[in-house]
């Protein structure tokens, strides 16, 4: 039956080629990649963002906002990226720019700021973002950057990240630009054959060193982490790696395929979440280096983690076979990994969708997806809440700003952005993710929820 | 006003000692505020005027202190909006949340994109208003000027409240034929806060208009089926009808110096009384709202509220020793501020720094106005960042913290207690449910910070103990 809400809920005109269903009698191919329509409450974000969420995990580096207060304030320590020595990049610094400096220009501020923070925390490196206002008045942040670089004697590295430049995507392409700033300026004398550099993976919750572990385990030297547990020396030298693992192909490929072109590093597009996923990374690397040890240890690793694992996600498929998921995040590649891992403990994906896929992306999802899931493109809440009644989905998969819509109906809801605290990446991952999918969806709560349990005595309704 | 008597030294209001950097900021951005305020009207959407960017960061900032949802539609600049002007993106935008909300009010808060490129909101509207889709529309939209870098996010919320209040504020006799309500400004508090200012309210009888009114929009109950504006907030014809309040009352002392407020409004424009008095925090300051309840209602406090204020007394009284001469560092909101500092101040605590990213310049002024016995015993800041305030507190030694949950790796570095208030309370469940105000808030902060300091002299203790 569905709810009054899903029937009156209507999607705008301007945003319906932006939604199918699998199946569905007219195939046309899904609108986006596009700006975000005005006034629709986009989910989205801006291409500041993108650059911060790259760039953020890098911990020796100074990260300085060269902006009005709010873009640095919402961003400071937002994520679950982890350090396993620096916290530097866990504050938020910014030029807090004022309407003095917007009228007379903030380069002063910005090269006062700079030389002071720089004093009083001695970092490897400097990234300066700059947000919508920097772009607008005009100031020149690459020769303030020059200049404070040449006195201090550490990069000063601009990123061009101002927020109307366009979606998380295009500053994603900014914070790659400014990143490859550092390689190619370290020494690479000692690094062995069998190296990687991980890309796209930004230690959520340490995730980056569940993964680093399999390939040590492997034999495999991690040169650098892009950027997890990310350290500027290290970055320096990672042009020195035989080959470059892309997870978070939406953030890092542009950064991947420059180094391919200018270093001949090559690159392999990986998931990292899910069994699947995970072990198919795993053989994908040993395949690539073509050496029958590294594929007999590769086996080994997936062998000893697979026997842990399988035993204890019995129980999990068990009690949540059938149930249907939303899936609704940043990137394509986590929308694939989440499908598959959410069938793996026995639910389907009724509802799947993100912020930045391209066509490429959403014909995977149409070839990975049951007949009858909704896919979407840059959604609202409005959609989201109105698919979510129409598939009467058990969990939602998201971020924080889906949250509330979810728990508002009484369903059970997922984190898988960066802002979680559990690792999700790896096989380890998977049982954290089996078991917190299974800690909300069979929570006793739900059936009080006035979507379950409509008790006439307690319903909040026109009468009151 | 303000000793300098050391050790307690006060470095005055417009201390910067970095003057070009600011490292972890105590404030937020003046849209926030504005979203804010808007949310606390009924049917209303905010609306930025700017980049996607800001509506995304504050919906997710508001959402993790309220878990509620949080909608915030944008005219989603584009980089030739930033060149060309963002009319186009903004007909679109309001044309677009007309049409898939029916909202009751649009607030259209500007940025500081569109105030740089100085984009003309009111020509925009009125070319709006022109268009087929803008003809039909008969929703208000409501603007107000918040340039992110001016001000902070308080500045934002006042400055909605008293758009709100210019804009639609007309008097209209009929909208209240029974007895003028008194209307209440509370300032930014929290959902639990503005249910207790009703719930005082109606202790005495008297209508009221609260304005803004975000206690059941960002503190509603499970919904049966998706609402696309939640229900509850200050109905726009309780804002219209504001001319006929027989009083307003706003809160907020350093609010109290501006010059223009939504209450001079009303007095200036429409001859409304008004009286301007801090946030009723703690005792005196609670005494003051409930006063001037009594006299504008003409009735005696009711007997419950004696009450509640014996009951909170006595638990003073039994409490005392535990708290006395403890020193606290509390920062926020500066009237926030002045709340907690005064309410500190009459149990015997303290504060031994008042810090606040808000610049009124004021500050001072405000805290030592509502509590003198403070003269010459706290160094009051304002302007300032968690660097200084955490450089202050290794230095100051204090016993607790006092504020919102972003001074929680201060806490951590000194190994004392953090007593969440205010806003944000992003680490903790329940922010939009601490209660500030009124004896009953007076009781829940008092029994938070006595409990705390226990609890750490029990724990740090060898043995430990059963009985106090």
């Amino acid at each position: 039956m569905l709810s009054a809400a899903a029937k009156s809920i209507s999607v705008l005109p301007a945003r319906a080629a932006s939604i199918t269903t699998v199946g569905g009698q007219a195939p046309a191919a899904l609108a986006c990649d596009k700006a975000s329509l005005a006034g629709s409450v986009t989910q989205r974000a801006c291409a500041f963002c993108g650059s911060r969420v790259v760039l953020y995990p890098i911990a020796d580096a100074l990260h300085l906002v060269h902006g009005p207060i709010g873009c640095a304030a919402y961003t400071w320590d937002i994520r679950g990226a982890q350090s396993s020595g620096p916290q530097l990049f866990r504050n938020s610094f910014s030029t807090d720019l004022r309407e003095m400096d917007v009228i007379y220009g903030g380069e002063k501020k910005l090269g006062a700021a700079l030389r002071e923070l720089i004093a009083r925390h001695s970092p490897k490196a400097a990234f300066v973002y700059s947000t919508c206002i920097v772009g607008v008045i005009g100031d020149d942040v690459s020769a303030v950057c020059k200049e404070v670089a040449a006195e201090v004697g550490i990069p000063v590295i601009p990123v061009a990240s101002e927020g109307f430049k366009g979606t998380k995507k295009d500053g994603y392409r900014a914070a790659c630009d400014a990143v490859y700033h550092l390689i190619g300026s370290g020494n690479t004398a000692d690094i062995p054959k069998f190296s990687i550099n991980l890309l796209g993976d930004f230690n959520i919750a340490g995730e980056t060193w569940v993964i680093r572990n399999y390939f040590e385990r492997m034999g495999i030297t991690v040169v650098a982490t892009l950027t997890g547990d990310g350290r500027v020396d290290a970055i320096r030298r990672c042009h020195g790696a035989t080959l470059n693992l892309v997870q978070c192909s939406g953030s890092m490929t542009s950064l991947a395929k420059r180094m391919e072109k200018e270093h001949g590093i090559p690159f392999l597009r990986v998931s990292f979440f899910g069994i699947e996923d995970m072990s198919a990374a795993i053989y994908a690397v040993a395949n690539f280096f073509n050496d029958d040890v590294l594929r007999e240890k590769a086996q080994q690793v997936i062998r000893e983690e697979l026997g842990a694992l399988v035993p204890e996600l019995r129980m999990y498929r068990t009690s949540l076979e059938g149930k249907k998921a939303a899936i609704y995040v940043g990137g394509a590649f986590k929308a694939f990994s989440l499908v598959r891992a959410l069938r793996s403990i026995g639910m389907s994906t009724a509802i799947v969708g993100t912020q930045t896929g391209d066509s490429g992306d959403y014909e995977t999802l149409e070839n990975i997806c049951e007949p009858g899931t909704i896919i979407l493109d840059d959604s609202n809440p409005l959609e989201l809440a109105k698919f979510c009644l129409e598939k009467d989905v058990d969990l939602f998969i998201g971020g924080v700003k889906e949250r509330p819509i979810a728990y508002k109906l009484g369903i059970g809801f997922c984190d898988h952005n960066h802002e979680r605290k559990e690792a999700l990446a790896g096989y380890v991952g998977m049982l954290n993710f089996a078991k917190e999918v299974y800690a909300t969806v069979m929570s006793p709560v739900w059936q009080f929820t006035p979507r379950r349990d409509a008790d006439e005595l307690f319903s909040i309704g026109a009468s009151t | 006003m303000i000793s300098s008597d050391p050790p307690f030294s006060t470095a005055g209001d417009e201390t910067e000692p970095y003057p070009n950097a600011t490292t972890n900021a105590c404030k937020l951005c003046t849209p926030l505020g504005a979203c804010l305020a808007f949310r606390g009207i009924e049917g209303a959407v905010p609306f930025l005027h700017g980049s996607q960017g800001c509506a995304t960061y504050i919906r997710r900032y508001l959402i993790s202190h309220f878990r509620e949802p949080m909608d915030i539609a944008a005219s989603n600049f584009s980089e030739s909006s930033a060149v060309f002007g963002g009319g186009a993106n903004l007909k679109t935008g309001l044309a677009n949340v007309l049409r898939q909300y029916q909202p009751k009010l649009i607030g259209l808060a500007t940025t500081c994109l569109s105030e740089t490129i100085g984009e003309d909101v009111p020509g925009h509207l009125n070319d709006f208003a022109g268009s087929p889709e803008g003809a039909q529309n008969e929703t208000p939209i409501v603007p107000v000027s918040t340039a992110s870098f001016r001000g902070t996010h308080v500045d934002g919320f006042h400055d909605a409240v008293k758009a709100l209040v210019q804009s639609l504020a007309k008097g209209t006799p009929e909208s209240f034929p029974g007895h003028a309500p008194i209307a209440v400004l509370p300032g930014m508090v929290s959902a639990a806060d503005l249910r207790e200012i009703k719930r005082i309210a109606r202790e005495f009888g008297v209508p009221l208009t609260l304005l803004p009114d975000y206690s059941e929009t960002l503190d509603g109950p499970s919904w049966a089926d998706y609402e696309k504006l939640p229900t509850g907030g200050t109905p726009v014809a309780a804002i219209r009808a504001l001319p006929r309040s027989r009083a307003m009352i706003e809160c907020g002392r350093t609010l109290a110096y501006r010059g223009s407020t939504a209450a001079t409004v009303a007095k200036d424009k429409h001859g409304v009384e008004i009286h301007r008095i801090g946030l009723p925090i703690g005792l005196r300051e609670t005494d003051a709202l409930i006063r001037l309840l009594s006299s504008l209602s003409g009735r005696p406090v009711p007997h419950s509220l004696k009450l509640e204020r014996g009951r909170l007394l006595d638990s003073w009284v039994d409490g005392h020793k535990y708290v006395f001469e403890k020193r606290a560092i509390v920062y926020g909101e500066e009237d926030l501020v002045v709340g907690l500092a005064s309410l500190l101040a009459e149990i015997g605590i303290i504060p031994i720094l008042c810090a606040s990213g808000g610049k009124s310049g004021r500050l001072g002024d405000a805290i030592l106005s509502a509590a003198p016995s403070l003269k010459g015993r706290c160094e009051i800041r304002s302007g300032v960042d968690f660097a200084e305030i955490s450089s202050r507190g290794a230095e100051l030694r204090p016993d607790f913290l006092i504020g919102s949950s972003k001074g929680y790796s201060l806490a951590r570095k000194l190994g004392i207690p953090l007593i969440r208030c205010g806003f944000p309370i992003h680490d903790r469940i329940g922010g939009q449910r601490v209660l500030h105000v009124g004896y009953a808030g007076a009781q829940q902060l008092f029994d938070s910070i006595t409990n705390a300091l226990l609890e750490r002299k029990q724990a740090d203790s060898a043995i430990g103990y059963s009985y106090l």
